[in-house]
């Protein structure tokens, strides 16, 4: 005789009891949230404050613009709307640090990718005497810009360096300075971005040349294929991977530029070689700006995520 | 064999690489010169090697200091985002867990914006935490930037690595955390020290951070003391120079000895697209 207690039921574990075992559950627990933490603290809620900050005027004073300071009875910040927004728009130092940012950007697609993928086509093969030329290339990279801005300002300095020695072979009465001379001053920056960054464009290619198979590149000799062929037709077509990805990196490098023009210029001579990054710290942060500075940065923020979010949608759609 | 265009190939790529030497070779040269001389020859071979100011910079206790905080901040900076970029990275790579995929692309929003953009409100929160002019209100902001990248990095290749051995060693009674520390990470150490190298090459030649977050003499790192150097010896690019040059050197040959991971790191990203 059996009664209906006697069943055995074997309910199938609910979702949560299977977190719960093997600690599948503790172990999100502990491992998720301080990376996310740390991310939020000190990326993302910056980034969203800037945008509450932006329609303030305020110097940093007090726990946040809208707060209420008792000392004088009023708030610390006072509400401008999108006047900070228009300031800086209508700054001629701002377009000129603009303009000088999309220059970088230009160059960078236009001068320095191209040499990349010269140099790289040229030494991609491993042999003893490419391995010297690729560490040579690639020193320029991992040097800290304010060395390297520090070294080009001596190098360019028109009592030394190179631009004496152009200067003397000229024949000039004064010295050169190119640094203190108003178009040649983000010139020469623009110089030194080509200068230090295309080892880092030449191994991204390097490394995608070296995972092209052997045998097309060998099949297209016997038919006859010229070395400039091969790259038109069959290398750089099969680099496009790795050209988009260099495109993101210099458009993205390009909008941050600031650690080579304050060794070099500072965004001298009359602020005209600032670039994005460098205005909103000297007129947002040095004057502590905070709102104006905090504008500068959403500014920043929506060039920076609109380009991506185009890019990724469009050029590297389905890669 | 002698071809011509195997020669102009050469001669191309030298002319790059002495763009490149020349001006590096007149800064540690530049170190050994006078000044008098700095300005007559620029790039030659000094005539007198003066040890003097090499001599003077080396026996600064403050330079030590410089690179001493630069390193400890690295260090810092490399070992923080190491433990908490892969533990979060195994998370996404084990468990397909409620948000995971929107946790995934809110760290990715963190690749799309240059880190300047916030860095008044930055400099704010890390006022209000109290961390101002310690090396933490470096590290910490660091770690937040290279977060999102290193998680990235750490999931492809956790994923990659083959399922049955979690499968067996959860027969044996091993649950994910234990996995984690006695599996994972030690088949992981291509991966660890290629982000290591990374973090630290970029923390190292920070300066933007620095300069922002540290006010007081003692806690500059280097990136910061060169500034300063250059700003009290205007006149005398040879002191310059020679400061630029002995902080250079012992950071170009750990780079060149770690080429390798540096390399990896840049192409990991570049031919998975």
């Amino acid at each position: 005789m059996t009664t209906a207690d006697d069943h055995i039921t074997i309910k199938t574990p609910s979702v949560w009891q299977r977190m719960m075992a093997n600690g599948q559950l503790r172990m999100l627990v502990i491992f998720v949230p301080p990376a996310i933490v740390v991310f939020t603290v000190f990326v993302m809620l910056p980034m969203l404050q800037a945008g509450f900050f932006a329609p303030y005027k305020w110097s940093g004073y007090g726990p946040a613009p809208w707060a209420f300071n008792e000392d004088t009875g009023r708030e610390f910040g006072r509400w401008v709307g999108s006047q900070n927004f228009e300031r800086f728009w209508g700054h001629s130092a701002f377009q000129t640090a603009f303009t000088n940012t999309l220059l970088v950007i230009a160059v960078s697609l236009l001068i320095q990718l191209p040499l990349a993928l010269l140099l790289a086509l040229m030494i991609y093969n491993n042999s003893r005497i490419n391995t010297i030329f690729r560490l040579i290339f690639f020193l320029p990279y991992i040097m800290a810009e304010v060395a390297t801005g520090l070294i080009f300002s001596f190098v360019l300095d028109g009592n030394y360096g190179l631009s004496k020695w152009v200067s003397d072979l000229m024949g000039l009465e004064e010295a050169f300075f190119p640094l203190a001379e108003k178009p040649w001053a983000f010139y020469s920056i623009l110089a030194v971005i080509v200068w230090k960054y295309f080892g880092f464009h030449m191994m991204i290619y390097i490394a995608g040349l070296q995972s092209i198979s052997r045998e097309m590149l060998e099949a297209a000799s016997i038919d006859g294929a010229k070395t400039v062929q091969k790259a038109i037709y069959i290398q750089i077509p099969l680099l496009w991977p790795a050209i988009t990805i260099s495109i993101f990196y210099s458009v993205l490098g390009g909008l941050q530029v600031f650690d080579l023009v304050m060794p070099m210029t500072a965004g001298g001579p009359s602020n005209s070689s600032h670039t994005l990054v460098s205005y909103l710290y000297n007129f947002g942060f040095i004057r502590l700006n905070v709102g104006f500075g905090s504008a500068v940065g959403v500014f920043l923020f929506a060039v920076g995520v609109i380009f991506a979010l185009v890019y990724r949608n469009t050029v590297q759609r389905g890669q | 064999m002698f071809s011509w265009k195997e020669s102009g190939r050469i001669i191309f790529l030298l002319v790059v690489s002495s763009l490149i030497i020349v001006p590096l070779l007149a800064t540690i040269l530049g170190g050994f010169k006078s000044n008098g001389e700095l300005r007559v020859s620029p790039f030659g071979i000094p005539q007198t090697w003066e040890l003097q100011f090499y001599g003077e910079i080396l026996g600064d206790a403050q330079f030590w200091r410089y690179l001493w905080n630069s390193f400890l901040i690295s260090i810092l900076t490399v070992v923080l985002t190491l433990v908490l970029g892969s533990m979060c990275a195994y998370a996404f790579a084990q468990v397909r867990f409620f948000g995971s995929r929107f946790l995934f692309n809110y760290l990715l929003l963190g690749l799309m914006f240059p880190f300047a953009a916030a860095i008044m409100p930055l400099f704010l929160t890390v006022r209000d935490l109290g961390i101002l002019d310690t090396p933490w209100g470096v590290v910490l902001p660091q770690v937040g930037f290279g977060l999102a990248f290193s998680i990235m990095f750490f999931r492809t290749f956790f994923a990659q690595m083959p399922e049955e051995l979690f499968d067996a060693a959860r027969v044996d009674g091993c649950g994910y955390i234990q996995f984690f520390w006695r599996f994972t990470l030690p088949l992981s150490t291509p991966i660890l020290a290629t982000i290591a190298t990374f973090v630290f090459v970029q923390s190292w030649n920070n300066y933007l951070l620095p300069l922002i977050m540290l006010n007081d003499r003692e806690g500059y790192t280097w990136t910061l003391g060169a500034m300063d150097y250059r700003g009290e010896y205007a006149a005398e690019w040879n002191r310059t120079l020679a400061f630029v040059s002995a902080t250079l050197a012992p950071a170009v040959v750990f780079f060149l000895a770690a080429q390798k991971y540096i390399v990896a790191g840049l192409t990991g990203g570049a031919v998975k697209g």
